[in-house]
């Protein structure tokens, strides 16, 4: 690892100050990415600061129709939450499935999100499940949050506070685990609920997770395994290495969509 | 450099290090304890597993300095008035080792696996120690013993 100044912040608002005074700070949540980043020596930050002891963003909140989790919130919080195993099962399920015990008792959901890894699990969730995403700045659409590989709408110095997830009807996570990783091959997240039927697909773009609109269309007609068993997603633009090829990859999307139909019927 | 203070098996530990200082370099180098290990040092093996504030990480891929005020529990603070834990002694009882260098990190997390999931069966045991790597692939008597630590303490 450079050498960096750290700080830990107790506040938001002492996190946005010390935010706006370094000269290319880095914020670590529960850092399960970013440390081992940092000691392979790929990011050289001026200044690291830790958001992971900001209790104002370590919370879930179930209201209305819709749950709501703070940013620092641990994967294993999530997986465990009565309150999201009650209305939003799958998204339970999905933050049980995220590398190891000791890895989701120090990874966040909002540093999930922020790093936006081409196989994460939670962009799945929030794209699947028309999460809003507000930040220190304003509320982002999910649709609208995550631009590409590691890239995201955050701006300098904008701090992810909390994720809204909108209660579905239905809805389930397959993931097709690497099996050493256990980082997703494929995953797919389907939903059905107000905003209509999606299907978010994680570990297989180029450019990160993206929707399936012929896969939603089908489903919004019939939600079957059936309806989406003969809906291929074309090779392109599909992630190819040691692990299996694109084709392979785009087969898996089919694959994972039917599983995870079939568990949210 | 900045102090760090923290407690590691009961006792005040504070040491005047790098920010960029791993928790595990901190409980190796500067208290000494080398019971924790580090295997890969990648966070994929699981020998430097530590309990921070009862919670079963990887002490390889934390800061010290994120540790700050924190209760730490290593594999030396296992044992009580000199009696193993019943993890300790379920792995010597049923050889869940063979070499012995991942042993450390099984045995934490198998302890903090007991504390989450107080009945266990061998299927849910070997998905759990997904985080714990043995190169010398003595899982089947790692997996006994874990099993019969579970019954023990139940």
């Amino acid at each position: 690892m450079y050498q960096f100044n750290y700080e830990r912040p107790k506040t938001l608002a002492d996190a946005e100050a010390l935010l706006g005074k370094a000269d290319d700070p880095k914020i670590l949540a529960g850092g399960q990415t970013l440390i081992p980043t940092l000691k392979q020596r790929l990011a050289m930050p001026s200044d690291v600061i830790d958001i992971g002891g900001i209790k104002e963003l370590d919370f879930i909140r179930a209201e209305g129709d819709a749950v709501m989790i703070g940013a620092a919130t641990r994967h294993a919080t999530v997986a465990t939450s009565p309150d999201v195993r009650k209305h939003n099962p799958a998204l339970a399920d999905l933050a049980g499935w995220i590398g190891d015990p000791a890895v989701r008792h120090m990874g966040t959901l909002g540093g999930s999100i922020a790093n936006n890894d081409p196989a994460a699990d939670y962009p799945a969730a929030c794209l699947g499940l028309d999460a809003k995403i507000h930040t220190t700045k304003r509320l982002i659409e999910a649709d609208e949050f995550f631009t590409g590989m590691f890239e995201t709408a955050l701006q300098d110095g904008e701090i992810i506070k909390e994720v809204t997830f909108p209660h579905p009807e239905k809805a389930a996570y397959m993931k097709f685990r690497n099996p050493a990783s256990r980082y997703a091959m494929v995953g797919v997240f389907v939903s059905k609920g107000p905003w209509g039927v999606r299907v978010a697909v994680t570990g297989a773009g180029q450019n990160g997770v993206f929707r399936v609109a012929e896969m939603e269309e089908a489903l919004a007609k019939s939600w079957s395994p059936d309806a989406v068993a003969n809906i291929k997603v074309p090779a392109k633009g599909i992630n190819s290495d040691l692990h299996g090829s694109a084709e392979y990859r785009a087969h898996l999307v089919t694959v994972m969509a039917k599983r995870a139909v079939a568990a949210a019927s | 450099m900045s102090v760090v203070a923290m407690t590691v098996n009961g006792k005040p530990a504070s040491a005047d290090i790098e920010p960029r200082t791993l928790l595990v370099q901190f409980i190796r180098e500067q208290l000494g304890l080398t019971g924790t290990h580090v295997g890969c040092d990648t966070s994929q093996c699981g020998a430097c597993v530590v309990h921070v504030d009862g919670r079963a990480v990887k002490s390889c891929t934390m800061l010290a300095a994120q540790a700050e005020g924190a209760e730490v529990l290593t594999i030396e603070g296992l044992a009580a008035n000199g009696d193993l834990h019943p993890v300790q002694k379920a792995f010597r009882e049923h050889h869940g080792l063979q070499c012995g260098f991942c042993t450390p990190g099984m045995i934490m997390t198998a302890v903090d696996l007991i504390r989450r999931k107080p009945e266990l069966d061998e299927e849910t045991v070997r998905e759990e120690l997904e985080g714990n790597i043995c190169r010398c692939t003595g899982y089947h008597n790692i997996v006994k013993a874990i099993l019969a630590a579970s019954q023990e303490m139940r």
